[in-house]
């Protein structure tokens, strides 16, 4: 076998591993698909009737759920961070490390197996969202497109927080520090409100967000973006598909080497 | 597998301060020390988990930073932790790691098969880790280690944390690999352990090496043989050390608390007959009278002036460990 089939190999086996704890551990498809299902109802009818500015001829439920799978996908991908950690932790690591196995297979297994995660949370989402009014407006082709351009940008999310697990070591502390970084970082977004009413250097923020490409990239793709709705005034929300898959492109190639390189170098101890 | 002058520093520490050893090929080769003498630093630096700063180490005969890669498929480790997945049955543990040391699938089974059924664990094999024991978790620990049939096993204090029961098993499990023909690197605080599995032994404090040899070189490294005896009532005690003094090279030890009498002898059993007649002619009930060769209690002490294991052991017949648990993943 090559190296690159080796690679392969070893990690589908890891990605087996996880996905086993997935269908043990019946808390963590519960909670990766009831928070999206709470998110999704909460937004929709708490903060739905208030929220204003929105381009004529669109619903604050069709605004909202690319917003909500943004987030939410992003969310997901901490797991990532935190497994790494508790595998770290219980010595597992150590295990595979003395294993003549390819480098890259438990991130890569890891990964994988919490793509796997965030597509069957997003599913539900998209379900939840078409009982409340969110609709699809746009050609099969462009829907998968949207589906596929949340879950990558997640995928390479997963990466960046399998560097922080590596380095942080405690599935706690991964968990704490990752939502202190990202809930800000989605908020400080288009995902939830339009972008008109921040102030401005928050604003600016704002549009070259990557959250916020994600989500306008989204939008245009499910087609939640009215006929009549203004071009925004950045380049990155003019064209949020291509900025989308620049950062998602730049985050893997910087976070894949590093992570696989911390890996190596990583222990218990 | 052959280590020399191997160096290893954590930031200001030097954990290990040129180390060097040597295993033979099927040999059991016992690492002892206490608590952070550099054992684990030793364990992972050769099997390729950690880099040394200085020293040269070839195990199977590679070396361990230029074939790294080449040295994990030739041997297996069990660590101090029970690395198994708790979420994973103890069969789907060992396929797991089975397909990872690059078996077929099919080989990967039968050989897990086997392996369960030798540790014991037949009848646990499709529930999960998490609902092991402590002793069935590093049963399954070693098996996984073992999957591949590696040459070389190292295994970083294998015992620590087990139940007495658990640890003579242990004990069997290990001594029959090593009948086997496998080439066992053992770290271990428990000097008996080291006694009952090992070869040879290299014992280290503080990162460098202070002893070596078989079991019985480090005991004439300390010394002689002791007479030892236990008498019914303690008042007996200095009346029998009164008449057995003259057969003594050095002065008798008394320990009234466990009514003992300790003293030096050479002469080995005519000694100890020549102790039984001056015995029975004084009309002290004795409980217990012995011959004993030091044990590694005793090399220990005599070599770092400090205890194997930590000071607040309960006694020699005690061998309890100190801080159990800790190992327990």
């Amino acid at each position: 076998m090559t190296a690159f089939g080796t690679a392969v190999a070893d990690g589908l086996t890891i990605t087996r591993r996880n996905l086993i704890k997935i269908k043990r551990v019946p808390d963590l498809i519960v909670f990766a698909t009831l928070s999206p299902i709470m998110f999704v109802l909460l937004f929709r009818y708490v903060f739905g009737g208030a929220i204003g500015g929105l381009p004529p001829g669109i619903s604050y439920a069709e605004f909202l759920l690319p917003g909500i799978f943004a987030q939410t996908v992003v969310f997901g991908s901490t797991t990532t961070g935190a497994s790494i950690a508790e595998d770290l932790q219980k010595g597992l690591i150590d295990r595979f490390r003395s294993l003549p196995m390819a480098r890259s297979a438990v991130l890569v297994g890891r990964t994988i197996a919490d793509l796997g995660l965030n597509a069957i949370s997003i599913a539900v989402m998209a379900l939840t969202g078409l009982v409340v009014g969110w609709r699809i407006n746009s050609s099969l082709g462009e829907a998968v497109g949207g589906f596929l351009v949340l879950l990558l940008f997640a995928y390479a999310i997963s990466w960046l927080m399998a560097v922080v697990g590596l380095l942080v070591r405690t599935p706690e502390v991964v968990n704490n520090a990752s939502f202190i970084v990202i809930f800000p970082l989605t908020f400080v977004a288009s995902t939830f409100v339009p972008l008109e009413t921040f102030p401005s250097v928050l604003r600016t923020f704002a549009e070259w967000n990557p959250m916020s490409a994600v989500t306008q990239a989204a939008r245009e793709l499910f087609g939640n973006i009215p006929a009549g709705a203004p071009v925004p005034d950045a380049w990155s929300l003019q064209n949020p598909v291509l900025y989308t898959v620049i950062w998602t492109a730049l985050i893997l190639a910087v976070f894949v080497p590093l992570s696989v390189r911390l890996y190596q170098r990583t222990s218990t101890r | 597998m052959v280590v020399e002058g191997l160096v290893k520093r954590f930031g200001a520490t030097t954990a290990l301060d040129g180390v060097d050893l040597t295993v033979a090929e099927g040999s059991v080769l016992g690492l002892l020390g206490p608590n952070g003498a550099g054992k684990t630093t030793v364990v992972r630096i050769l099997t390729t988990l950690l880099r040394a700063d200085a020293g040269r180490v070839r195990v199977a005969g590679l070396d361990v930073v230029d074939d790294a890669d080449a040295v994990r498929a030739s041997i297996g480790l069990t660590g101090q932790y029970a690395a198994v997945d708790e979420y994973l049955t103890g069969l789907e543990n060992l396929e797991m790691v089975g397909r990872l040391y690059r078996l077929s699938r099919r080989e990967a089974r039968v050989r897990a098969g086997e392996l369960l059924e030798r540790f014991d664990l037949t009848g646990a094999a499709d529930r999960p880790a998490k609902t092991y024991s402590g002793g069935m978790r590093r049963r399954l620990d070693i098996a996984a280690s073992l999957i591949a049939r590696p040459r070389i096993l190292f295994l970083d204090e294998p015992t620590t944390g087990l139940d007495p029961r658990s640890r003579l098993g242990m004990w069997e499990f290990i001594a029959d690999l090593a009948d086997g023909g496998t080439t066992i690197l053992l770290t271990t605080q428990y000097l008996e352990e080291a006694d009952r599995l090992a070869d040879r032994m290299v014992v280290i404090d503080r990162g460098r090496v202070i002893a070596r040899g078989t079991a019985d070189d480090l005991k004439d490294q300390v010394g002689g043989q002791r007479l030892e005896l236990t008498v019914r009532d303690a008042v007996d005690l200095g009346e029998v050390a009164r008449r057995l003094r003259p057969l003594g090279v050095d002065e008798p030890r008394l320990d009234a608390s466990t009514r003992r009498l300790s003293l030096p002898v050479s002469g080995g059993t005519d000694a100890l007959a020549e102790a039984l007649r001056v015995l029975a002619g004084a009309g002290v009930e004795v409980l217990d009278v012995g011959l004993r060769r030091p044990d590694l209690d005793d090399v220990f002490l005599a070599l770092t002036g400090h205890a194997a294991e930590d000071e607040d052991r309960t006694g020699a017949g005690d061998r309890t460990p100190v801080g159990a648990g800790e190992g327990a993943a």
